[in-house]
Parts: structure tokens; sequence; C-alpha cells
């Protein structure tokens, strides 16, 4: 008896489900994602934390329904161009400009007309538990500490493996203490960007590579933005507050990340000065401190027509009361672009101006 | 005599010798077990302390209790009390202004940015603002409400941040710990539970968000997943052990099944992205397709117990039954399955609280998201509560962490809840012969 009731109850959902699944497989097509109507961002986890912000603010002001995923900058753009409709991301966030061979890959995917709009700065700091000595570097020490290999001399381009041990190695002023940091992965775009803003900035202080750079560009980047692989870099994945949590317990060593995290663990770590600039809101609002990058998102336009809201959740985004001075994005961190930059990029998103590469 | 004889075998200094030895020996194995089951449990109980000892404070939540003017010259300058237009109305300025009367003091610019940090940006002006949304009549009103804290405020008060602390090392500052001081004092701030924690979906603020969107999608994802693989799983294992020929193709098919319990589980999100998404065009972030992600993913856990609760029912039971007339068939479905069912069932279970915890094949099909919505249908964006704990890590604000270790605690509570049902199923099903 009992076995009967078991195996008709087995068969009853197998075909019940069976039957729901050809159901959603032929209603899925199109009409479903119309009707559930959701914006669609996907894109950098470093702009993550304001878009979701804005989404919540626009969820909370007009009721539509928005999904923002954290895929990174590269993740994003590869699934905002995968082309136009109501099925794909409606916009992407990026730590970084769009690439060239991104923008051609949209354009190859027929999306074409792409709304550019740069959000604001935010800072990368190298950090260091607050009991230890505080570091005051140049761009050109840190790279001498973080590179692969590095000149013999400013004047003698012969690369030798990176032989500095310790931060006095490289300049008697800096702390006697082993050099051990802890960076993103290759897959972050902080580390693109730290690579890109502190090891070039310091490899182009070194004469030599300043003259590599203007002859072979490939050539100077290769040196340029490796990073060392002797156990003196550790790639610390993506979840900042375990660095925070490490450089509380390695009093040694030095973290990269946000300046957000910084801000919100002063009682733990203390930011490097670079050059003697202390990484401050201030300073990297004015742009005195050197290591700070541009956000960005990307608006497809062709979806503008499809998706309800899109718009107008632009719109929200680049509202005074949202990433102006003293707007809810800079409560929680984002550093604003000028007035004349906001309204430039205000009046190309509300005329859906789309961007050259 | 006889006694004497024994003495002289098993009695002798040699042989008492070995006995002590063979008793120690014993001994040893059995500290070594109670030494690891010891470890274990440390390992354990720490886990749990430590999740506790930080998660608890998150159950509760400072709420501060205001006064605030809907005054019409700001919500509503056109009188015309339209619900749309009322919603997209500044009801920052709203709080700010309830807030500066309540401390009509604070005069300079920075004091006043500060005081507005002291509640829940976004919390108390959406708060308002639905509110005004719902019933349009109550601008030109004073009402009383009571709003959450911001998170700053929340931790101070839940003293994890350190008041003596030097000023600049601190989220808050003298003036801001002053004003909370008197707003306790005054009885207007005060702590309750934080029912927010369960009914809300997520949100950027630490102090609004919550995993009720979490938790009705992970449940969505794995009523899909058992749907899926449980049936087909306990299918294929009673087909392949019982009426499968033994030849070549079903030693292949054992081999692969044995495999791919073995393969790391951001493949089978490959395998969503590639299949479900792509190719029958599914919608992403969908329940529906973390749950056949899911459901793909713990098929073969659940075909190997299964298989392996089938050999273990004796095979003197199947012999009766064919002895007094039933068929292959019969014997298997009337006497073998039944049989097996705790089996099953525990299998299905081990495979279900391994997709309940899976967050790298939701990845893949988009369910690491933040989603502004509950969802109310498998078909609509949703996240999940690994992902939840996740994301809520990652995040930079301090007070995430012990809204983190407070979804884990709720995970572990619906694991713990799931198994219970399955020992209870278990202890009713099981039959001894």
């Amino acid at each position: 008896m009992q076995f009967k009731t078991i195996v008709a109850s087995v068969v009853g959902a197998l075909l019940a489900f069976g039957c729901g699944e050809d159901k959603a497989e032929i209603k899925s097509p199109i009409p479903t994602a119309d009707a559930a109507g959701e914006i669609r961002i996907v894109g950098s986890s470093t702009v993550y934390p304001f878009s979701t912000k804005v989404a919540q603010e626009f969820k909370n002001k007009t009721g539509y329904n928005v999904v923002v995923e954290s895929t990174g900058s590269g993740g994003g753009h590869k699934l905002f161009c995968e082309g136009v409709g109501a099925r794909t991301a409606d916009v992407t966030n990026s730590s970084r400009r769009q690439k060239k061979s991104e923008f051609d890959k949209c354009a190859k995917n027929g999306v074409t007309d792409i709304v550019e709009v740069k959000i604001g700065f935010d800072g990368i700091v190298i950090a260091n538990a607050r009991k230890s000595a505080q570091i005051d570097v140049t761009l050109k020490q840190l790279y001498l500490a973080f590179a692969k290999q590095t000149p013999k001399s400013d004047d003698d381009c012969t690369l030798q493996n990176n032989p500095h041990n310790k931060w006095s190695d490289i300049d008697p002023s800096l702390p006697n203490v082993t050099i051990e940091a802890y960076g993103p992965p290759p897959t972050s775009g902080t580390r693109d960007a730290f690579v890109e803003i502190a090891m070039d900035g310091g490899a182009k202080k070194i004469t030599c590579l300043a003259a590599l750079r203007k002859e072979d560009k490939k050539a100077f980047k290769a040196v340029a933005r490796t990073l060392r692989e002797d156990g003196k870099w550790i790639d610390a994945g993506e979840n900042d507050n375990a660095i925070v949590q490490t450089l509380v317990n390695t009093p040694s060593a030095v973290g990269i990340f946000g300046y957000s995290f910084l801000d919100q663990n002063a009682d733990k770590i203390k930011g490097a000065h670079i050059g003697g600039v202390k990484p401050t809101f201030e300073n990297i609002a004015g742009g005195n401190y050197p290591i700070s990058r541009s956000l960005y998102f990307y608006i497809k336009k062709a979806n503008v027509a499809v998706t309800k809201g899109l718009k107008e959740y632009a719109l929200e985004f680049t509202s005074e009361e949202a990433w102006g001075p003293g707007g809810y994005l800079e409560e929680i961190g984002l550093v604003p672009l000028p007035d004349d930059v906001r309204a430039q990029y205000r009046s190309a998103v509300e005329n859906l101006t789309a961007y050259e590469q | 005599m006889s006694a004497e004889a024994n003495t002289s075998i098993h009695q002798t200094d040699q042989a008492l010798g070995r006995l002590a030895k063979r008793k120690a020996k014993e001994n040893r194995f059995r500290y070594a077990g109670i030494a690891a089951v010891v470890i274990a449990m440390a390992m354990l109980g720490w886990l749990v302390v430590s999740l506790v000892g930080t998660g608890y404070t998150a159950f509760f939540q400072h709420y501060l209790t205001i006064t605030v003017t809907l005054s019409e010259s700001d919500l509503d300058p056109h009188g015309a009390r339209d619900a749309d237009q009322l919603r997209t109305a500044n009801y920052r300025k709203v709080i700010q202004q309830a807030l500066y009367s309540r401390f009509p003091d604070v005069t300079d610019r920075r004091g006043k940015r500060a005081l507005f940090q002291i509640v829940s940006a976004s919390g108390a002006t959406n708060q308002v603002r639905q509110m005004v949304y719902q019933d349009p009549d109550l601008v030109g009103r004073e009402i009383t409400i009571t709003v959450p804290t911001s998170d700053d405020v929340d931790q101070l008060l839940k003293g994890y941040i350190d008041r003596n602390a030097p000023a600049e090392l601190r989220k808050v500052s003298d003036r801001q710990i002053e004003w909370v001081d008197q707003v306790v004092a005054g009885g207007e701030l005060t702590r309750e539970f934080n029912w927010r924690f369960f009914t809300a979906a997520d949100s950027r603020d630490p102090e609004l968000a919550g995993i009720a969107g979490a938790v009705v999608g992970s449940l969505m994802a794995l009523s899909v997943a058992f749907m899926l693989s449980v049936p087909v799983g306990v299918g294929a294992a009673v087909y392949l052990e019982e009426f499968a020929p033994h030849n070549r193709l079903t030693d292949f098919i054992e081999i692969n099944i044995n495999n791919l319990a073995a393969v790391p589980s951001i493949v089978f999100g490959l395998l969503g992205l590639a299949v479900f998404l792509n190719f029958f065009g599914l919608p992403r972030s969908a329940p529906l397709v973390g749950g056949m992600v899911l459901g793909l993913m713990t098929l073969p856990t659940i075909i190997i117990a299964t298989r392996s609760a089938l050999r273990a029912v004796s095979p003197s039971i199947i012999d009766g039954a064919l002895s007094l007339g039933a068929s292959h068939t019969q014997a298997v479905f009337h006497h073998k399955v039944p049989l097996a069912a705790s089996g099953i069932l525990t299998g299905s279970i081990i495979g279900m609280a391994q997709a309940l915890g899976e967050t790298a094949p939701l990845l893949m099909i988009g369910m690491v998201a933040f989603v502004t919505e509950i969802p109310a249908s498998i078909m609509e964006p949703a996240s999940a509560l690994p992902v939840q704990i996740f994301l809520w890590s990652d995040s930079a604000e301090r007070a995430w962490a012990e809204r983190a270790s407070a979804a884990i605690i709720v995970l572990l509570l619906v694991l713990i809840t799931l198994n219970a049902v399955a020992i209870f199923l278990r202890s009713r099903l099981e039959r001894r012969w």
C-alpha cells in the first residue's frame, strides 16, 4: 500500500514538474522578462555599493524593481555587450573606462549607442595596522617595492629580480620592516587601477624607464605592471574586510584596497601617505592624492525604449540629491565630480548622447 | 589442579604482560576516538559561540522617536495631492527639519549634517515617504514616528564603537554621542526587536537590510531542486540497481555518475548558463533556473545514496517475496524500496543541505545580486541566503559583520530544521526485521 502512495507521489511530482517546466519554457521568451520589467544592472563590485544605493532610493520613489549584479567590471562589459533587448543588461557599472576591445565587441553585437556616465572618484589606499609605523612613500618607491623586475639604477635599465626585501632597502627613511603586501587579485578592477596609476606612475619616475616608455609602450607596460611573484605581494582575494583583519594581525604587512574600507576602519588601520599626501576624502576630491580613479556606468540606449524606468534610474543617479556634494552617495563614500563635469554628464543622460571611444 | 593448569597458561608473566599491552592498545584507540570527537565538538562550539556572539545583536535595533511636520509647502506646493508626485518629494528635508527642531541649539552647517547622521537617512525618509504615498491626507499634519537610527549610532549603543577612543578614530563624533545620550535619557531612543531583519528584502543600509528576499529565494530554488532531483535521482538509482542489465554501457554510466558527484559546483553554474539561459532562454537570476542548477548538482549524490541504501536491504527479503510468487518488479517496489526509504531520505536531505549552502553555481546564472523586492514567483529575480551572507561580509560598513553573522545563524537554523525533519521521517519510516 505504502509503496503505491510513494510511487504515485513520485510520478505525480515528476509529471507536475514536467508540465510546469514546459509551461515555463513556452512562456519564457521575451514576454515574461518584459512583464517582470525590472532594470538590469551588472558590473563592477566597486560601483556596486553606489549603484545599489541609487537602486534602493529609486525603488522607494517609483516602485520600479532594480536588480544589481556584482560581476566585476570585465564580466559586466561582457554581459552588457551580448546584445540589445529586454533580455540583456541595461546598464553596466565599471571601475575603469570601457576598453576599445569591449566597445568594438559591443558594436559587433548591435550595441551601438552607449551613453557613458562618469560618476565620481575613488581612492586606492595602501594601509597598515594602526600601531605600526606610519608609511610615507612616493610612487617610485611603491614601484620599487612591488615590481617583479626592477632596473639596476635610474640610468641603467638592465632588469634584475626585485632585490628589495625590506622597505628600508629602497630608502633608509622607510621603516625597517619586511615588504609584505596583501592586494586585490588580477580579476579585480582595483588591481587594474592600482597597476595603471601607481605602478606606471612610479616607473615613469625612473629616467631610463621613462625613455623606454617613449620608445616602446608595450615593453614599458610589461616592466611597470608585472607585480612580484616571490611572495612579497600576496593576492588576497576580493574580500577587503579579510585584508583589514589580516593587517590587524600582521603589523608588518600593508594592504591595498578602496578608500571606503580605510574610512570605515580608521580605528584599526591607517593609510600610507603618498608623496606626503594623506589619503582623506578632501585630498581625493581635490585631486591631490595621486592614486585615485574614476568610476563609470554605461547605459544601453536601445534598451531605454524597452525597459521602463531605465532613463529615470539614470536621472536619479545623476541628480544633485544623489551624486552632488552632500548627496546620499557622498554619505557612503563616493567622491563627487567637479560641478562642470557633473553638468556635462547630466546633460548626456538627459539627451541620451552616445559616446565615442 | 585445573585452576593451576589455567594459571600456568594464561597467568604467566608474559601472558599478563601481553594482556596489559593489548588493553593499553585498546584504551589508546578509545582515547583517540574520544579526543577526535572532543576536538570536533570544540571546533563546532567555537564556531557557534563566535557566530552567536557577534550575530545576536543584529536581532535588536535602536529606534528613535521623532515628530515630523509634513508641511504642504515642502511636499505639495501645488496642493494637487497626487500620490505619485508626493512619492518623489524631498523627504530628507522633512526629517532634517524634525531633527533641527528637536535640537534647536545646533545651528552650524557641520553640526546639522552630523545631526542628520544620527537617524537612518534612507530608512527615515522612506518611512515618511511611504506613509504619505499611502495616505496623501497626511500632508499638512504633524505626526510622531519611530525610525531606525543610523548603523553607526546603533553600533555605538551596542558597544561595537568605543566611546573612549580618540575622536578621529571612531565613526561617531563627540557631539553625536552627546545628542544620542540626550535622547536616550529622554526615552526617545529605544531598543526593539529587529523585525525588519526577517521581513525586509536586501538593502544598501545595514540598519534596513533583511533576509526575507534571500530566504524566499533560497526556499524557492530548493523546492525546484527537490522536485527535480529526488524523483529523477531515486528513479534512476532504482532502475540502475535493480533492472538495468550489467554491461559496458551501464558501467560507463556508473563511472560518470561517480565522477559528476566530484565535479566542482561552479561547473554546474556554467552548464546552467549555457543550457537554461542561453539555449532555453529562461530569465536570469530566477529561482527556477537556480533550482534546476542546484538540482542537477545534487542528482549524483542522491543516486549514489539511493543505490547504496538499496544494496543494504537484506537479499532474504527479496528472496522471500519472489518465493511467494511476487514478480521482480513487485518485490522491488513492495519490499525493497520501502525498506530503503530511510537511507534514500538521508541521502536526499544531505544533497539538499549541500544545495542550500551553495553560492558558486548561482554566480553564473545571476543570483549573486542585489534585489529590491521579495520574489513572488520562481520566475522573478531573487538572491539566495548564502549569496546574501557573501555579499554582506564583503561590504565596508562595520555593521554588516553582525548582520552577516545573524544571517549565518538563520542559515544554520534552516539546516537544523531540515535535518530534524529528516530524522523524524526516518524514524517513522525505518523498519527493522
